[in-house]
């Protein structure tokens, strides 16, 4: 099954305001830069993002909140965005933080076709309110529901045109799970290869879970903190 | 009294030949530091990776490879990498022997504060929930009294909680101190030139003193 299109702006077609996205990445390691520009060039907005973290003033997330894209953020970790703050403050952008680990889990739980899970994180604190606790085994749990994404974005360090993945060192991350999470799964990679050329055994996401796959291009890769260890 | 240095290497000592700890931003990141040599640690990030190497040499850095804390590092012979579904569920699973991280509150039954000041612009919890929830030891890293000189070992968290009577241990500025099951801190080290009575008076919680207290040995 192809699942190729040409580039971003193709990939993204039928993408709506006030829908919910879901993105992959930690901080800007492993975000889809490709797809995000397409985001931003389409103007669409009203925008719930699922995200672990909102991008930098001038890249990543930060680019659609700069552009007032976003209406609610749901991330486990927003610093280093300036914008994203002025908006908090005024009221122009709700934040939903969750903890980083129930976000990674509701979006697993929605790609297993699992309604909810439970999870101890937030017991006793502010996250658990309005929230329906469960005790097993004399601990108590937070029921928390799978996300309901309508489009994902990822980016995978290689695919195939059937859309299997293969992520590269930690920016794997959040992407297979956001992978899984969407109703429409668009996938960018670094290098995009024919059918039968990656090993089944080497695969992290099978295509089954990404609808659209391209070939990415200029990407940036921004490090956040370089931090060295200074040569003797 | 200790520098963060100081505080980094005390808990040090504290980790265990062939265990797998979770170290979080400030202080704990610098324990790493003070392992000693031909220890077997494996330090988890929970962005997704178990077997976190030192800081790269300048032009080996990788965007691809960072911390928890957003900065360049490297792997070690024996890494894994995996998705942060995985890295959470190794967590709740217990699988994480150690978990190491700051507060800006602890209470005498063990409950922490470290996410979020009223008032202020709140960046999110992270991880911190989750890994305060599950990790089978915690250890905190603190300075024992706030800028205003107020403590910040209390009988009751003032801020909003982070996890509930999870805290094990806590090393600040001035001692190491356990946090008892049935609630208090006893005073186990005191920090090299620091008195009882100093003690005392910083730790705002019930305080369990019992017979002399030594010197901790850095």
């Amino acid at each position: 099954m192809n699942k190729t299109v040409t580039n971003a702006t193709e990939a993204i077609k039928g993408i709506n305001d006030n829908m919910v996205f879901a993105f992959g990445g930690f901080g800007l390691c492993g975000i889809p830069e490709n797809s995000i520009s397409a985001l931003v060039k389409s103007g669409v907005k009203g925008l719930t993002c699922i995200s672990n973290n909102a991008g930098v003033d001038d890249f990543g997330i930060g680019l659609m909140l700069h552009q007032r894209q976003v209406k609610k953020m749901i991330s486990s970790y927003v610093g280093e965005n300036a914008e994203f703050e002025r908006q908090l403050l005024s009221g122009e952008l709700l934040v939903d933080l969750i903890p980083q680990g129930t976000l990674a889990t509701r979006l697993m739980a929605a790609g297993y076709g699992m309604p909810a899970i439970f999870t101890p994180a937030g017991v006793g604190t502010e996250v658990a309110e309005g929230k329906e606790v469960r005790t097993f085994n004399g601990k108590e749990y937070l029921m928390e529901y799978a996300f309901d994404v309508d489009f994902a974005f990822v980016k995978a360090w290689k695919g195939d045109t059937q859309g299997n993945l293969i992520f590269r060192k930690t920016s794997r991350n959040f992407n297979p799970l956001v992978a899984m999470a969407g109703k429409i799964t668009i996938a960018e990679v670094e290098e995009l290869v024919p059918a039968g050329e990656l090993d089944p055994d080497h695969i992290h996401i099978p295509g089954i879970y990404v609808h659209r796959i391209f070939q990415g291009v200029d990407y940036e890769k921004r490090i956040e903190q370089r931090t060295l260890t200074p040569r003797a | 009294m200790l520098d963060k240095t100081g505080i980094a290497k005390r808990i040090a000592q504290e980790v265990k030949d062939g265990s797998y700890v979770n170290l979080g931003i400030g202080i704990p990141t610098l324990v790493a530091n003070y392992i000693p040599q031909g220890m077997n640690v494996v330090l988890q990030s929970e962005n997704g990776l178990l077997g976190i190497g030192p800081f790269p040499f300048d032009g080996e850095e990788d965007p691809d490879l960072i911390n928890a804390g957003k900065q360049t590092i490297t792997t070690i012979p024996g890494s894994a990498f995996f998705d942060s579904a995985l890295s959470f569920g190794m967590i709740r699973a217990g699988k994480v022997d150690l978990t190491i991280l700051g507060a800006m509150e602890v209470s005498e039954n063990g409950d922490i504060a470290n996410w979020k000041i009223p008032g202020k612009m709140v960046k999110g919890m992270g991880g911190a929930m989750d890994l305060v929830a599950s990790a089978k030891h915690i250890i905190v890293a603190m300075q024992h009294v706030n800028k205003a000189g107020e403590s910040k070992l209390l009988p009751k968290c003032d801020l909003p909680i982070t996890g509930l009577r999870c805290v094990k241990k806590i090393v600040t500025e001035l001692a190491v101190l356990d946090v008892l099951p049935d609630g208090g801190f006893k005073l186990i080290e005191r920090a090299p030139g620091v008195s009882v009575e100093q003690i005392k008076n910083a730790t705002a919680g019930k305080l369990i003193i019992e017979g002399d207290i030594p010197e901790m040995i850095l």
